[in-house]
């Protein structure tokens, strides 16, 4: 008798539920944000195995032993990617806050100071050299390149939760690839920090985040 | 923002949703009476999950008046509340996997809900700006002022009629003489064959008479 006297006087829901109960049947229940993220992590260290098997460890080593600041800002990158992709997945989840969306903050204040301070010096990191213009389109290409079928992974895997703020959760999705592709040009990259080449990187991620802010909000938003 | 609701005891957070007890995790056929609404709730939609139908049939019909509830609050107008039920009963259903049993269930369905209840307040929105409400559809139709104005010129003629035709003799024969006819005084004297200090006195009173039928005037 409690279910009748929850019900509201619109027989249209009692008919709803019944359809919606003969309906039913067993689900998986999505596994924890923090579980979708490490999978989809996986994925990005299997790509960062493949160029390290690639181009070698001893670059990437020498550079970061040489210069702090451009190891910092790897793990700045690291850090923002990892987080920004755990925020993205719970925000998957109704009824999780919106604060999560602020769990990349602190690794991309570390990639962007790091970033900027690496501008600052004023000698050259151990085995690199300042990025021409051409150079620096590469960047941006690199990083355009690896985010677009990591930010598709991100959707797909998206589609299967409950995006309830699609837009935000795509700018997150956005900011997780664009991070994540830019932690592994880290392995390739032969470049010392710079003015022309931070902000290559930088417009690099503004489109990849406004893409999926514009098509992912959308292809989100189909649940 | 919490939101406590005084019908149904529950507490809504819009922010993260208070974590149940693993250890206090009620399964749906324990969930006796002792058992806290949204303990409840959590409990039958576990079970759902599992394939329960009655336990979901239950959770599914309790939260309708959460959803109600949230609707409402979200600013919802009545006549649209069920409508935002059934969305939501809908969703539920595509997204009941989303469900952890570990944490609140009504956080879980309130989410959906305000969603819903913001997807139908847009729609309403939307639907409002494309559709011009019939009283200024009505003011921007070419020649309503002119079929306003014949209309109530109608219904003034109309009053006239009557009001003359309730006159008497002397006095309505003056009127329709000098007033309707617009005849002069010395035409209506030969056409009625009366006296034209008469008729002008007849006229002046159908006059009083008539203004204080139309207007009011003593």
């Amino acid at each position: 008798m409690e279910i009748r006297d929850n019900m509201s006087s619109d027989p249209r829901h009692q008919m709803l539920i019944d359809t919606l109960g003969a309906e039913l049947t067993p689900v998986r229940r999505l596994p924890a944000p923090w579980m979708r993220a490490f999978g989809w992590l996986l994925i990005v260290a299997a790509i960062a195995a493949a160029l390290l098997m690639h181009y070698g460890t001893a670059p990437m080593l020498q550079r970061w032993a040489g210069a702090h600041d451009l190891a910092w800002a790897a793990a700045g990158a690291v850090l923002t990617a990892a987080c920004a992709a755990w925020a993205a997945f719970a925000l998957g989840v109704p009824g999780r806050s919106r604060a999560w969306a602020w769990l990349p903050l602190p690794g991309a204040l570390l990639w962007i100071g790091a970033s900027g301070l690496g501008c600052l010096r004023t000698w050259l990191a151990p085995g690199t050299s300042i990025a021409t213009g051409h150079q620096s389109a590469d960047c941006l290409v690199f990083i355009v390149s690896f985010s677009i079928p990591l930010s598709a992974l991100m959707i797909w895997l998206l589609r299967r939760a409950c995006p309830l703020r699609p837009i935000l959760t795509a700018i997150l999705v956005g900011l997780a690839s664009a991070a994540a592709s830019a932690s592994l040009l880290e392995i390739c990259h032969a470049y010392d920090a710079a003015a022309t080449d931070l902000l290559t990187h930088a417009l690099a991620v503004g489109i990849v985040i406004a893409a999926n802010a514009a098509m992912g909000g959308r292809l989100l938003l189909r649940r | 923002m919490s939101l406590l609701t005084a019908d149904t005891g529950w507490v809504l957070y819009d922010g993260i949703a208070p974590p149940l007890d693993r250890r206090a995790h009620v399964s749906a056929e324990n969930a006796s009476d002792d058992t806290s609404p949204e303990r409840r709730r959590a409990a039958w939609m576990a079970a759902a999950q599992a394939g329960d139908r009655i336990a979901y049939e239950r959770v599914l019909a309790s939260s309708v008046v959460l959803i109600r509830n949230v609707a409402r609050r979200r600013g919802v107008p009545v006549d649209a509340l069920d409508d935002v039920v059934q969305e939501t009963l809908l969703t539920v259903h595509r997204v009941r996997h989303t469900y952890d049993p570990a944490r609140s269930y009504d956080a879980w369905l309130a989410a959906i809900a305000g969603r819903r209840a913001i997807d139908m307040l847009r729609s309403h929105g939307r639907r409002q700006r494309r559709e011009t409400h019939d009283e200024f559809a009505l003011d921007q139709l070419a020649g309503h002022d002119d079929a306003s104005a014949t209309s109530e010129r109608a219904q003034e003629a109309s009053r006239l009629h009557a009001a003359i035709a309730g006159l008497p003799p002397g006095q309505r024969e003056a009127v329709e003489q000098m007033g309707l006819k617009e005849r002069s005084l010395a035409e209506a004297a030969s056409e009625t064959g009366r006296n034209a200090g008469a008729l002008k006195v007849n006229l002046h009173r159908a006059l009083k008479v008539l203004r204080g039928r139309l207007h009011g005037d003593s």
